[in-house]
């Protein structure tokens, strides 16, 4: 089948505006009859169309492989109010999977061409895109909506809108305010695995609650990049981390950029280079790219199955039909179609959504450095950056801040200096920001002798 | 038009390539699939394959558009065939045999019984999809699909610990782990540590924990008697659960070499077969007993020399062991008058894997029925196996009654009672002592035979993957029942 420019019939937004005779019969069929196995608080009415059709709000984040996907099950199942958030453009690599998008679309922000294709097609659904970060939006962009679904592709932005939700939560006298709880939906994929699972945030169990269930990244030690590689990704990673910055061969401050052709190509060659002073077979330009770009393989069809599950649930917990997925699949279609679906717990000290201030143990002779090592390496809290603050002496202080380069300058001395020395006392409150989350963390400095 | 250089394909197709390679795009850009009935669940699925990149597909659809199907369903269907299935099945049913695979969806069961018969009669795989209310339902019908590049997650490694080759114990032999400098000793390859160690245990019956002290021992010490860090025998110790086990071949490779194919080649015995007798003779007498080595190591902490060193005493083997069964390939095919075309590699030997499905005549025949399957499956009342039965149990409703319960709400009540009927006799015609709960009788005719979108892309997803390795003969298909129940979304396979 050859690609071309022309529209095809499919393309075409050719169908008036308006209901028509049976368009929501498959819908209706739950919304309209009892049944055996409904959520205990289902009333068959036909008004819950009409809830779904012009009242729901649906924030779907990511509009990618699951994104694409999920507006399409959305706007099939009745749901016409729907907000899309993607910070990204097209690249010609998404167009095995991501079928709101066309070769000419490449470049162009995909929340708009996404939104643009789903208002064609589907009469009366109306999608607002957003070309954003969503760090870019606030605790008042995101109360707007009933529900929430997620087809990121990244932990860090999962862990974010984990802790914005949360932090929309309303407690009085201790009791959760269960209208102050936006669900969460959020689906995963990798190849052929993927998974699906639902969030009542301050209830079920939140993203970090289970955060040992994503897998580490690999990063390789620097001193195998730097003097003994064994594998060809390690050549590659020594000349984008050490030869590049050495060589600038694009000119001084010009970063690898990972998109440019070209310089992936100067990548491959010298790690062909490097590789062959160590007799290390292998590099070839996709591993080269694949290892600069992290990239992660995608089919058309673990996104289908997992948005799929996504839009069900979200479908169930708008209409009451049904009890919800409680709580977490896990889907792998590697050998014949396997699934593992079980409810993940919430933690009890959960660094997140227990209400419950951390402690940090140290002696009062630690270095910063340390707290900071163990805000990072630490498997419940992971932490990319931490920027730390405590009220010294009535003052807020900034004892260390990595994002802001001076800043950095201007603390960094501190990480060599002792608690002590520092002047924090024992059950200080140190508060810290990082971009895992949303909201600062509170955490109580408890002095080991 | 040929705008489309390989180049731009290449991009496109990145992601996926990297899941089966150039060659596994090939076998799907030489495919020519056929969708019977383009409803939601048939346009999901066939989106996820031209997506990928599918070579070539025919709509075989007899039904006029309604409302309902618009409501439901993303794309117009604009290239279909306007005969129905039945009517090729009465007129042409050769029809069928130019294609690749078949799917076939939302068939009655009258139509799938006919076409399967056929399909099995041309060896064509046929994959059966339905999307019911809330559940999905697929049935893979192929009697042999053999898969060399079967790609499985989690493979115990092949490093021959117990057993080692010639050039490996010679290689390991050259170490000298006392004498060595304390940089050497560090950055020595675990599989060199452990194999050390092995030399020194001299008793049969490993205890891996004192085996694991013993190599701990090893471990350099400093001026102060503080073991130094060396990593590369904290990976030894880590391994020694696995490095140990004994080399041997698998249960199901076994069945496979004992297969029936295996024993008789001729001129008609396809690749597969041919390449799994030729990995036995090998086996037989030249590998002791033991597939080729595979060939490939872990990852381990080691300087770059002794770490590739190893590496190439694993690749050299592994290549010679390759060469010695394409010898047998090429004696083989001569004995039968064949030319070898397609060169042997080692690294799949220990993944061969042969699915078999029954056909659906002997699924449906009250002689050949899986009772076991059935009854054992349903003592767990309210799993996947009552969704199969409720299933077969609508389409009994349908011969009887042409038209599936509860599709008007006022038909829903009265349905119900009817429906008990239909599922009375199944269960008497096949003898199946089980019981139905009430409540999904009620709750299929609640279904009025409906194909929300959401269950129906589901489904879409998964038969297009399994349409995938079925044509790039990678990875492993299901076998042969599959049932998703997205109320509760679980979802199991049955071999029916």
């Amino acid at each position: 089948m050859a690609d071309t420019d022309e529209p095809m019939v499919v393309d075409g937004g050719s169908r008036d505006g308006g209901e028509w005779d049976g368009r929501w019969n498959h819908i209706n069929t739950f919304l309209e009859r009892p049944g055996p196995f409904t959520h205990p608080d289902f009333e068959p009415s036909t008004e819950s169309l009409q809830f779904l059709l012009d009242t729901c709000k649906i924030l779907v984040i990511g509009a990618g492989g699951l994104g694409c996907e999920l507006l399409k099950d959305l706007a099939l199942s009745g749901f016409r109010h729907i907000h899309v958030v993607d910070m990204d453009t097209i690249d010609v690599s998404n167009l095995n999977r991501q079928f709101l998008f066309r070769l000419k679309d490449v470049g162009r922000p995909k929340a708009d061409i996404a939104a643009d294709f789903i208002n064609g097609r589907i009469p009366g659904c109306n999608v607002v895109p957003h070309f954003k970060k969503i760090q870019d939006f606030d605790e008042s962009f995101y109360r707007q909506f009933h529900i929430i679904v997620c087809g990121l592709d990244s932990i860090i932005a999962r862990r974010w809108m984990n802790g914005m939700l949360l932090s929309l939560l309303v407690y009085e006298d201790g009791v959760l305010d269960p209208s102050s709880i936006i669900p969460l939906i959020d689906g995963g994929t990798e190849g052929f695995k993927g998974n699906a699972r639902v969030i009542f945030p301050g209830m079920t169990a939140c993203i970090d609650c289970t955060l040992e269930l994503y897998p580490p990244q690999i990063n390789f030690p620097m001193c195998t990049i730097a003097s003994m590689p064994r594998l060809p990704e390690h050549c590659v990673e020594y000349v984008r981390m050490l030869l590049w910055p050495k060589e600038k061969p694009f000119g001084d401050g010009v970063g690898l950029d990972a998109d440019d052709p070209e310089h992936i190509q100067w990548v491959y060659q010298k790690s062909q280079e490097r590789a062959a002073e160590f007799s290390i077979t292998g590099v070839t330009y996709r591993l080269t790219q694949g290892v600069v770009k992290r990239i992660i393989p995608a089919v058309a069809s673990t996104n289908a199955v997992i948005a799929a599950a996504c839009a069900t649930e979200v479908f169930k917990i708008a209409s009451s039909a049904y009890i919800p997925l409680n709580n977490y699949m896990v889907f792998n279609d590697v050998d014949g179609l396997y699934t593992y679906t079980f409810e993940a717990e919430r933690k009890e000290n959960c660094s997140s959504c227990s209400q419950v201030p951390q402690d940090l143990h140290f002696s009062p002779s630690a270095k910063l450095q340390e707290v900071v090592d163990y805000l990072t390496e630490n498997a419940s809290l992971q932490m990319k950056s931490p920027a730390i603050t405590a009220t010294l002496e009535g003052k807020n202080k900034t004892l260390y801040l990595q994002t802001v380069a001076s800043i950095e300058q201007r603390t960094r001395p501190n990480l060599s200096k002792s608690l002590k020395e520092l002047g924090l006392l024992d059950g200080q409150e140190l508060a810290v920001a990082d971009v895992t989350t949303p909201q600062t963390l509170l955490f109580k400095l408890s002095f080991t002798s | 038009t040929m705008a489309f250089t390989k180049a731009s394909k290449d991009q496109k197709y990145d992601r996926q390539l990297r899941l089966w390679g150039d060659h596994g795009q090939e076998e799907l850009e030489n495919a020519h699939v056929c969708l019977i009935n383009s409803t939601a669940s048939g346009t999901e699925i066939l989106k996820n394959l031209v997506l990928p990149g599918i070579g070539a597909f025919t709509i075989v659809d007899g039904h006029k558009v309604s409302g309902e199907d618009v409501g439901n369903n993303f794309f117009l269907s604009n290239n279909s065939i306007g005969r129905s299935p039945e009517k090729l099945l009465d007129n042409d049913p050769e029809f069928f045999h130019r294609f690749t695979l078949v799917i076939g969806v939302q068939l009655p069961e009258s139509t799938c019984l006919r076409l399967g018969s056929v399909l099995w009669n041309a060896n064509i795989p046929f994959l059966v999809c339905r999307t019911y209310g809330l559940v999905g339902y697929m049935r893979l019908v192929v009697k042999e699909h053999t898969v060399i590049e079967s790609h499985p997650d989690n493979a115990l490694e092949d490093l021959r610990l117990d057993q080692p080759f010639a050039e490996l114990k010679n290689h390991i032999q050259s170490y000298d782990l006392e004498g060595m400098g304390k940089k050497d000793h560090s950055h020595t390859p675990w599989i060199i540590i452990v194999a050390k160690y092995l030399e020194k245990w001299f008793s049969t019956f490993y205890k891996k924990e004192a085996f694991k002290q013993l190599i701990r021992q090893g471990i350099l010490k400093s001026e102060k008697g503080t073991p130094e860090d060396e990593e590369n025998f904290e990976e030894a110790i880590k391994n020694v659960n696995t490095a140990l086990n004994p080399t041997k071949i698998s249960s199901g490779v076994d069945d496979i070499f004992n297969g029936e194919q295996c024993n008789d080649i001729t001129s008609q015995t396809p690749t597969f077969w041919v390449m799994t007798r030729a990995v036995r003779e090998f086996v037989h007498n030249d590998g002791g007993g033991n597939l080729p080595v595979r060939g490939s190591i872990p990852d381990m902490i080691a300087d770059s020399e002794k770490f590739i060193t190893l590496q190439n005493i694993y690749r050299e083997k592994a290549m010679q062991d390759a060469s010695v069964v394409s010898k047998h390939v090429e004696s083989l095919l001569q004995s039968v008058g064949k030319v070898c075309e397609t060169l042997f590699c080692s690294k799949n030997a220990a993944f061969l894997r042969v699915v078999r499905c029954r056909s659906l005549a002997e699924e449906y025949s009250v002689e050949t029925v899986n009772k076991d399957a059935i009854t054992s499956c349903m003592d767990s009342a309210d799993g996947e196996m009552v969704l199969y039965l409720m299933l077969r149990s609508v389409d009994r409703f349908y011969q009887q009654h042409s038209r599936y319960p509860g599709v008007y709400n006022y038909q829903v009540e009265e349905d119900i009672s009817k429906l008990k009927l239909c599922v009375n006799s199944l269960l008497q015609e096949y003898s199946l002592n089980v019981n139905v709960k009430d409540d999904y009788i009620h709750e299929f005719c609640r279904y009025g035979a409906s194909e929300p979108h959401t269950v129906a892309s589901f489904l879409g997803g998964s038969a297009a993957q399994e349409a995938i390795k079925i044509i790039t003969r990678q990875f492993v298909p299901f076998n042969n029942t599959f049932i998703y129940n997205a109320m509760s979304q679980t979802t199991a396979t049955f071999q029916l």
